[in-house]
């Protein structure tokens, strides 16, 4: 089954929404989503440092990603505003990317590649490298877990319990660049971060506990990129924005799913 | 050994001082109120005792693997993320069923395990913050203007209760308040705090120092105001009490 393209481009898909099910959930709860941006935008800078040394794409951009999250972290730390510090980095970074590749010799990048993934184009490596990605995402987030949510409730909280809030905000930057890492080639640079929000935003509507939303996130990640796909095939539509179009239509049947609700008694 | 203590702390936000060689420290089983005018660095100390605020100077010493039950001022919980009350206590260590209905029933909200944190009344909420302090089985309680956004007796209630667990428990106790004629006489010690320590001791010597007097201020005056006047016919003319407060004399009468 690995020999069909189609069927590649679903598993790659579905390990995207592995990784992003849970993390997207923390980036909902922690107001994250220019930051998952900000990380996104700056792997293109990755993209074209990779291709210019000649590295593999994924550690180009998990390196640059991993710099994005850590210099965010450290700016924040030091009391500048942060949607400011991260409109600045977020843009600025892309625009550099965007620069460098340019100056890239003797290679015509598919620049459309990675700002709006191929995941129809996914290899049997790249393959590997995803679910390598999104297992290490998995497995990172599970140890910490419970610190995890602690240290998103309230920083007090976790520090009485002895939990440190500077080690989990460590834990989501690095988890972050991870899954910028396996996204690219599935959705592209510029729609990562709508695959870490939509499918948890959705999942809002359909859980009672922190675990139950991560759950239904990768739940209906994993329906947007079947569905996502199987229209691209039939409507002959390019499939990382299909995928995230998907998403969002999941998410508007849950608006409507959670007003149902709400007017029960 | 000290539960928890702090030598010539100083804590500094920029530019601004908001903590000044603060000398504290905290034995087993003692109960603690911190009272101070707002801004006088009551939270900052706190949070500079449990960790999350670090020390300009001086340092912040706590018992190697001390267990802190902490009741903050406010927790702001929105609705983004889903979360029942029984999965709020099991933060950061999972508790079983059987301690959490235990936790819940001894401080008077039994059942509500299956409730969403966020559709709580206020009083709920404080003592589901309370229970989980329980649960941690603390050494100290460490309470931030514990009855912020309740009323009057609800306020009076959950003192009594914070009594009540702590002679359960003998934990000590550490309590930032402005509500001062409430807790006062629970306390074996009360330290008044602007910025630095202006007066510590007993309740009735804070109560009669004359750095206290000049600080309170806007904390307490209104009710130590409506508790004097209570007494004025009897006793209060000639004596300065009455008179050093002249601007809220309209709202108290």
């Amino acid at each position: 089954m690995f020999d069909d393209f189609l069927a590649r481009a679903v598993l790659a898909g579905i390990g995207t929404a592995l990784a992003a099910g849970p993390l997207g959930a923390f980036v909902v709860w922690r107001r994250m989503a220019y930051f998952g941006d900000a990380t996104a935008h700056a792997s293109i800078l990755g993209v074209a440092l990779a291709l210019g040394f000649a590295l593999p794409v994924f550690w180009g951009t998990l390196a640059v990603a991993l710099a994005m999250g850590l210099a965010v972290a450290a700016l924040a730390g030091q009391g500048h505003a942060m949607d400011t510090t991260l409109g600045v980095l977020a843009h600025s970074a892309l625009a550099f990317g965007l620069v460098a590749v340019s100056f890239l010799p003797g290679v015509r990048v598919d620049l459309t590649a990675y700002l709006f993934g191929d995941i129809l184009a996914v290899s049997k490596a790249e393959l590997g490298a995803i679910w390598a990605g999104a297992a290490a995402v998995i497995a990172l987030l599970a140890w910490r877990w419970s610190a995890l949510l602690t240290a998103t409730l309230s920083e007090d909280l976790a520090q009485a319990a002895g939990v440190n809030p500077a080690h989990e905000r460590l834990v989501l930057t690095l988890a972050l660049a991870l899954t910028v890492a396996v996204a690219i080639k599935t959705v592209g640079a510029l729609l990562i971060a709508a695959m870490l929000i939509v499918p948890a935003a959705a999942a809002r509507a359909f859980a009672r506990t922190p675990e139950g939303m991560a759950l239904a996130a990768v739940a209906l990640g994993a329906l947007a990129v079947v569905g996502g796909l199987a229209a691209s095939l039939a409507l002959d539509t390019p499939a990382g924005p299909s995928i995230v179009a998907a998403a969002a239509l999941l998410f508007a049947a849950s608006l409507g799913l959670g007003a149902a609700r709400d007017r029960r008694p | 050994m000290h539960l928890i203590a702090a030598e010539g702390l100083t804590v500094r936000y920029g530019a601004a001082t908001v903590l000044a060689d603060v000398n504290f420290a905290l034995e087993p089983g003692e109960i603690v109120t911190i009272v101070g005018p707002n801004g006088s660095g009551k939270s900052t100390l706190v949070h500079a005792l449990i960790g999350t605020v670090p020390a300009a100077a001086g340092r912040v010493t706590r018992k190697p693997g001390l267990r802190i039950g902490f009741v903050p001022q406010r927790l702001q919980l929105d609705t983004r993320m889903p979360l029942t009350v029984r999965r709020f206590l099991s933060l950061p260590l999972r508790q079983g069923a059987g301690a959490i209905a235990t936790a819940l029933a001894r401080v008077g909200v039994p059942g509500l395990q299956e409730r969403q944190m966020t559709a709580l009344s206020g009083g709920q909420f404080q003592r589901v913050l309370l229970a989980r302090a329980l649960l941690a089985r603390p050494e100290i309680l460490i309470l931030d203007e514990p009855t912020q956004g309740l009323d009057q007796p609800g306020a009076a209630a959950f003192y009594r209760l914070i009594e009540e667990v702590r002679n359960e428990t003998g934990a000590a106790v550490l309590m930032v308040s402005h509500d001062l004629h409430v807790v006062m006489s629970a306390s074996d010690r009360v330290i008044c705090l602007n910025g630095h320590i202006c007066c510590e001791g007993t309740p009735t010597t804070v109560g009669a120092a004359p750095e206290y007097r000049a600080l309170f201020g806007l904390g307490t005056r209104g009710a130590l105001a409506l508790y004097r006047h209570e007494h004025d016919h009897a006793h209060a003319h000639g004596d300065d009490h009455a008179h050093d407060h002249p601007e809220r004399e309209g709202e108290s009468v």
